[in-house]
């Protein structure tokens, strides 16, 4: 069962968020860190890029698989975790510590989930 | 409908994560994760369901003679015991898959295949049998665990006496019993490290595998799964039908030169490969040298000319970089040569590097 932290909200393709004073930090979850598996590469955009809700910003590499993190709001980047670039794997390691990137001056978001109604989308990923 | 192979429980139970392969369920990795299974067989031990792989048995008194026609090497004077890869082409010269074959009499062969060309394989032997040959697919009564990595001969040693190991690489004991288990043992391998492949029968092979992880648990043994197996091969440099090798790529292009023995008489293909002459493309290996990872079937470039394309390619967890393996135009394929591969829209740079990438010590 994966850790899921009930003071963030979260995206149907498995990023987690967290608002402060209007800046949405951005992760992935620990489910989607279990279901890539070893992750070994990642591509983050830079600051001041701007992000689209719905779209890729990013991507994750594991041994096996490349695939696509998701913005779940739209704005600017206003910070990147550069320290990912030489360390993927610390979202393996702590996946609600390493945050990818902030972005700031939100103009959209997907509808978020809290983490019961996250839950139930792993639960049905799963299943 | 995925088939399952005797082992399928098993893996189950030791937490395997599993995926469709090759008409199989199959476990792609276990709780450890692809870099840890990897490392375990680089430095201690790993154990694989390999049961999956095809089997054919070639007997009679023309069995050697179909095997010199069917495939590229030559098993002429072929030791009992003796392991040798082959590889068997259409007679345009392409491959139609690359094997292992055993002798275990004068009139007695043991061919192992792919297990996605398990079928075709089989139906193009039985098209192409000399009179006095027979040929059966008993893939369906074998069961195979792969036992890979530098302890893997004192985990043997704890459950059989020093004369059932074979010694030789690309040797075989037919005849073997773990703790009454009846199994096949032979020095080999799809990893680049020194091991062990046993056979046995489906029946056996759960109890075999439990014997297998309680010797050896002292010496750091776990379960690994397809994930790793796939980047052990590639840093080892092994070829992967479907990636370095199909019935587009001849066994010269992809550089088997080795098991294609052109100064035999006669195989299917060999006039094919003898008028080609040299071959206009090669494998070679790649290191990424940017940021990124290449993967399979992404365009090489050198400069603006496209060169060809990646045949398969990895983050190696043992090396500790992203490498590749490619199928390049044979006038650029100078060791040391920088080029760049196309990964999904973004120029990556990488160099030409000698084959294997990794080499067991």
């Amino acid at each position: 069962m994966s850790n899921i932290p009930a003071n963030l909200k979260y995206s149907k393709s498995h990023e987690w968020i967290l608002e402060e004073d209007g800046v949405f930090t951005i992760g992935l979850t620990d489910y989607a860190q279990g279901a890539l598996g070893d992750i070994v590469f990642i591509n983050l955009p830079e600051e001041g890029d701007d992000v689209t809700a719905g779209e890729a910003f990013a991507d994750v590499e594991s041994v096996k698989a490349v695939s696509d993190v998701f913005s779940p709001v739209t704005g600017t980047v206003t910070a990147v975790n550069e320290a990912l670039l030489d360390d993927p794997a610390q979202i393996n390691e702590a996946p609600y510590e390493a945050w990818l990137i902030k972005v700031g001056q939100v103009s959209d978001s997907e509808e978020l989930l809290d983490a019961e109604g996250y839950e139930a989308v792993v639960a049905a990923e799963e299943a | 409908m995925e088939r399952k192979t005797p082992l399928y429980d098993v893996h189950v139970e030791e937490g395997g994560k599993i995926v469709p392969f090759a008409g199989y369920l199959l476990p792609v990795q276990y709780g450890s994760g692809v870099i840890k299974e990897h490392m375990a067989v680089r430095e201690q031990a790993g154990l694989f369901d390999v049961s999956h792989m095809g089997e054919v048995l070639f007997t009679g008194p023309t069995a050697l003679d179909t095997l010199n026609h069917l495939l590229t090497n030559d098993y002429s004077n072929m030791p009992i015991n003796k392991v040798r890869y082959g590889v068997m082409c259409t007679a345009d010269g392409g491959t139609i898959d690359d094997l292992v074959v055993y002798k275990f009499g004068e009139e007695s062969y043991l061919v192992v295949v792919n297990a996605a060309n398990r079928e075709k394989d089989f139906a193009h032997m039985s098209q192409n049998l000399l009179p006095g040959t027979k040929a059966e697919d008993i893939s369906d009564t074998v069961a195979q665990l792969a036992l890979q990595g530098p302890k893997a001969p004192a985990i043997l040693k704890k459950l059989l006496p020093e004369d059932q190991i074979p010694k030789g690489y690309y040797t075989a004991l037919p005849n073997v019993e773990i703790q009454g288990m009846k199994c096949m043992i032979s020095r080999t391998g799809y990893t680049g490290e020194l091991g062990y492949e046993i056979y046995t029968s489906n029946e056996d092979a759960p109890k075999l595998w439990k014997v297998l992880r309680e010797a050896g648990e002292e010496f750091g043994l776990i379960p690994c799964g397809l994930g790793a197996r796939d980047t052990l091969r590639l840093e080892a440099a092994m070829p992967l039908y479907g990636h370095e090798m199909d019935e587009t790529i001849t066994p010269l292009e992809a550089g088997l030169d080795f098991g294609v023995k052109l100064n035999k008489e006669e195989f299917i293909g060999k006039d094919a490969l003898v008028a080609a002459g040299a071959p206009k493309r090669v494998r070679v290996g790649l290191e990424v040298v940017g940021r990124g990872i290449v993967r399979e079937h992404q365009d090489v470039y050198l400069g603006q000319e496209k060169i060809g394309q990646t045949t398969s390619g990895t983050h190696c967890p043992y090396l500790g970089k992203a490498i590749a393996m490619a199928l390049l135009d044979a006038a650029h394929t100078a060791e040391g040569t920088e080029l760049e591969v196309d990964v999904r829209g973004r120029r990556v740079a990488v160099k030409i590097v000698p084959l294997p990438f990794y080499k067991r010590g």
